[in-house]
């Protein structure tokens, strides 16, 4: 079986700040991390392998930077990790990302025949949900999308369980097939020294523009139909407010008791049913 | 089970230096860092020397990230708000062969960490060493906490920093004591380049510190230190925790007593915290250095207990520490003779160095103050009294004045008390 991951390398959406004059994200200093969806995709194409034996390629678009990603996804036991880098991808939406990705896919697969691709539903820096998709049409493959669990592999199909809306939906599609996936699908385990040791002196393949026969107009800013108008923070909580309490703290007691109920924040005496809110 | 001949456990800078000196000469050589690369668990108060890190990455300062050059040391002894300054300056220090650069770790050890690897280590992050791998009295080996974790080697170098967990488990040092280890607190406080630079009287890019001695740490015996990096500045204090322990204070509390002094708080005035640091100080002093070596194993940097506090010397007695280790190992190896016997040789070679002579020379300091602990309180008063009333224009004849200054004195220290303290402090540090 071979598997093909699709990883992308974003900022730690839990440090990144908006800074609140220009609207626009503060990158500085903040770390990058692999999509935290993808690591699910990428440790269940490792259990997949390691269960039936196979190969596990991953694939991933970003800047030289990202090869660190790569590196350390090769740690969890994948056997090839490949790198579309180059400016021309610069600026790509999800739909031009889609393109990319997926064109690189389709060449491997003429090589190295495809079973099953992964990706995570979205990423956390642009949470479009997107770019999986996307990949699936253009490669003519089925997609199982907001996977939480793969039930059976065979040689021809993949059931898996799906999370919608209103419960749990058991599909099954024929093999080759993209599935998008949710963190439920499983635990992620931690990586063996010898992968670590494999993964420490590998170096990724470098792909970029001329490695494929790419569209030029379907890339890059120029193929990108979205375009972003504006970039705005929630408006932040206004502070509390802090009272001494050591100089008097019968006086502060009575302070706070009386606010909480002049601002309602326990109601005093409140109605029966229907009352106000 | 993978083998490597030299096995370093720990990326700071005593371990890189060890595994960039055994790469060198042809050894293979595998560094295990716990932390998410080199540098992200390193912490010290933030200056580099030159000359140690230079034998190590010959001509580092052409690439490697530093904050300022360091051109004026000050030192101010505090006593409430009051304060006396000394400080040396001298501008050449901005340019080669410089003498030390303020630094951040974070980045630096992960650049040095690079150099390794350009010198043929391999660097293995995230993992833990849980345990050494004996045969007989051999050391042979490390196990990590990770799947299938055991690695081989010729020589382990052990370079685990000031928590010397693996060099107690392999009988080598004792547990660490509350009044043989310091706890530092520090705060980086961002603030514009040319804030800095006029605070300072710097010229572009120049730096400079001041240690803080006295009421800078409430009388417990520690320092206090800041450090000028590109736009930021390196705030914080170090403490015996005994002491601390004993009075009841949180290092927070050390840290922000420091702050809240007039001198100290217009220098920080209008900065942001960005980060806030702390980490453990080895200070026991030569009588307290662990036993350094035994078959297969060489013991380096703050696990050594290779600090010199008086100077603010630790960084740079590592990366010597961890180059001697390195070469030893190496030669050990080559000539298949990794015995107790021939791991010695480091130990040699550290005490013709400056390591273990500083180390010696100041070998009474610690106990000194420790059985002293009025020093810390009685003289800074002493001095800055003295100070003041010498500078104090009131009218009153110089004469009397300095009649008046001995009185004081004497009132605050005996003529036997005196006597004694010179005495200690005489031999103790010089």
């Amino acid at each position: 079986m071979h598997f093909v991951v699709c990883l992308k390398q974003v900022p730690d959406t839990s440090e990144v700040r908006i800074d609140p004059i220009t609207n626009t994200l503060m990158r500085e200093g903040v770390p990058s991390i692999i999509n935290p969806y993808d690591m699910h995709g990428l440790e269940e194409a490792i259990h997949l392998k390691e269960k039936l034996g196979g190969k596990v390629t991953i694939v991933c678009m970003g800047p030289p930077q990202a090869k660190e990603a790569l590196k350390k996804a090769m740690s969890f036991g994948a056997d090839r990790a490949v790198l579309l880098s180059d400016r021309a991808f610069g600026g790509s939406d999800s739909l031009a990302t889609a393109y990319i990705l997926s064109s690189a896919i389709q060449k491997i697969h003429e090589t190295e025949p495809i079973d099953l691709v992964f990706t995570g539903k979205e990423a956390i820096d642009g949470d479009t949900a997107q770019t999986g998709p996307g990949i699936a049409q253009r490669l003519g493959f089925p997609q199982l999308t907001y996977t939480i669990k793969v039930r059976e592999l065979t040689d021809t199909t993949v059931t898996v369980e799906r999370k919608t809306e209103s419960g749990r939906q058991v599909v099954q599609a024929q093999l080759p097939a993209l599935l998008t996936v949710e963190k439920e699908l499983n635990d992620l385990s931690y990586a063996t020294l010898p992968n670590m040791m494999k993964a420490a002196v590998y170096e990724p393949e470098m792909w970029n523009f001329n490695s494929l026969p790419f569209d030029v107009r379907k890339m890059g800013l120029k193929g990108s139909p979205t375009s972003v108008s504006r970039i705005f923070a929630p408006p932040g909580r206004i502070g509390g407010e802090i009272m001494d309490g050591m100089k008097d703290p019968v006086a502060t007691a009575a302070s706070v008791v009386q606010k909480i109920f002049q601002q309602n924040i326990i109601m005093y005496k409140p109605q029966a049913k229907g009352g106000n809110q | 089970m993978e083998n490597f001949d030299v096995i370093v456990i720990g990326g700071g800078p005593a371990g890189l230096s060890a595994a960039i000196s055994a790469a060198q000469v042809g050894m293979k050589t595998v560094v295990i860092e716990r932390g998410d690369y080199p540098g992200t668990k390193n912490v010290m108060g933030g200056i580099l020397y030159t000359k140690a890190t230079d034998m190590v990455v010959p001509e580092f300062w052409k690439e490697a990230p530093l904050e300022r050059p360091i051109i004026e040391q000050r030192i101010a002894m505090l006593n409430g708000d009051e304060s006396i300054m000394a400080a040396y300056r001298d501008p050449a220090w901005a340019s080669e062969p410089y003498n030390a650069h303020s630094i951040l770790r974070v980045k630096f050890d992960r650049w040095l960490a690079l150099q390794a690897e350009k010198a043929g280590v391999m660097i293995i992050t995230e993992t833990l060493v849980e345990n050494l791998l004996y045969k007989g009295d051999n050391v042979v080996g490390v196990r990590t906490g990770r799947a299938e974790g055991d690695l081989g080697a010729k020589v382990v170098i052990l370079a685990e920093g000031v928590n010397n967990f693996l060099a107690v488990k392999a009988g080598l040092a004792k547990p660490l004591k509350a009044e043989s280890v310091a706890i530092t607190v520090k705060e980086i406080i961002a603030l514009p380049k040319e804030t800095i630079e006029d605070r300072f009287c710097l010229d572009e890019g120049q730096g400079a510190t001041i240690e803080l001695y006295g009421d800078s740490t409430a009388g417990m015996m520690g320092v206090g230190f800041i450090y000028t990096n590109k736009d930021s500045i390196s705030i914080g204090v170090g403490a015996i925790l005994a002491p601390l322990i004993h009075n009841n204070w949180t290092p927070n509390d050390l840290l922000e007593y420091l702050k809240s002094k007039p001198y100290v708080k217009r220098l920080l005035h209008g900065g942001e915290t960005k980060e806030y640091l702390s980490h453990l100080i080895p200070e026991g002093g030569y009588t307290q250095v662990p036993k350094l070596h035994r078959q297969g194993l060489l013991v380096v940097g703050d696990t050594a207990m290779l600090m010199n506090s008086l100077n603010r010397e630790g960084s740079n007695l590592a990366m010597i520490s961890g180059k001697i280790a390195g070469e030893v190992a190496a030669e050990s190896i080559k000539a298949d003779d990794v015995s107790d016997q021939a791991m010695m040789v480091y130990e040699t070679r550290l005490r013709d160095s400056f390591v273990l002579k500083d180390l010696h020379h100041y070998r009474h300091m610690g106990k000194f103050f420790e059985n002293n602990p009025h020093l810390l309180r009685a003289y800074p008063k002493i001095f800055s009294n003295a100070v003041k009333l010498y500078l104090t224009a009131d009218g009153t004849p110089k004469k009397e004045r300095q009649k008046e200054i001995m009185k004081m004195v004497l009132q605050n220290r005996s003529i036997g008390g005196l006597t004694k303290d010179i005495y200690g402090a005489w031999r103790a540090l010089l």
